[in-house]
């Protein structure tokens, strides 16, 4: 189960409703270990694209030792779909590669409906999880 | 002297879980060959074989210090000792196919 905050959950929306129709990704980082999802970091598409994204490589090295340095990890990975379900694509599978993470996907194809779901992916295997928002994290 | 090598939590199966190991080499290329004898399999991770020449895999970042290798040369990359390279899976994906990918 991914649990996290009111706050968390709204940003991660706002932002994949920000930049649609390209897909929006970024990570909720926590201290290692803790499973604790506590800060936001969105990142840009550098592919600025509505059917993939990466993060820039620059980007992701730079934000990767900060949370080295702040003993941290991405606990959450999130991107958007803008026109299909939020589930994770034969290439979401292909390139997920921490298999400590919540994989969240948020689907902005309804721009009145929330589809916010998250995964496991782990070697090729993808196993939908139940979302709790809470007010605080306990 | 050696060159440090960071290794990501999904490669670190084969390091024995090491978070960084030491490896020898005048090129990026020499240096993951040289990797591989101690941590069989890692280089495969890395590397592959397109059109009869090898190359990074597209979708795994390799750094010298701070640089993309990619906008340095690559494998042909010439990495001195003390220097830092850092393997890092692409956080990448979405709906769509991409070309190549």
């Amino acid at each position: 189960m991914l649990t996290l905050d009111r706050h968390t959950y709204e940003a991660i929306v706002t932002h994949a409703r920000r930049d649609h129709p390209d897909e929006a990704c970024g990570i909720v980082a926590g201290s290692v270990g803790s499973d604790r999802p506590q800060r936001f970091v969105p990142m840009a598409n550098a592919e600025r694209s509505p059917t993939f994204y990466r993060f820039d490589p620059r980007e992701q090295l730079a934000l990767w030792r900060e949370m080295d340095d702040r003993d941290e990890e991405p606990v959450v990975i999130y991107h958007s779909h803008t026109a299909t379900e939020a589930y994770p694509s034969r290439t979401d599978v292909k390139y997920a590669a921490e298999p400590g993470a919540h994989y969240v996907l948020v689907s902005t194809r309804d721009p009145q409906e929330v589809e916010f779901r998250s995964y496991r992916i782990t070697e090729g295997v993808v196993a939908e999880e139940e979302v709790q928002v809470v007010s605080a994290l306990p | 002297m050696a060159i440090e090598v960071r290794i990501p939590t999904i490669l670190r199966p084969h390091t024995g879980g090491e978070k960084a190991v030491e490896g020898e080499g005048a090129t990026l290329d020499e240096l993951l060959a040289d990797l591989d004898v101690r941590h069989p399999g890692l280089r495969a991770r890395v590397v592959e074989e397109k059109g009869g020449t090898n190359q990074l895999r597209r979708f795994v970042n390799v750094y010298l210090d701070d640089e993309d290798v990619r906008f340095l040369g690559g494998l042909s990359t010439p990495v001195a000792d003390g220097a830092t390279v850092t393997i890092l899976p692409a956080v990448a994906g979405g709906a769509g196919g991409v070309a190549g990918g």
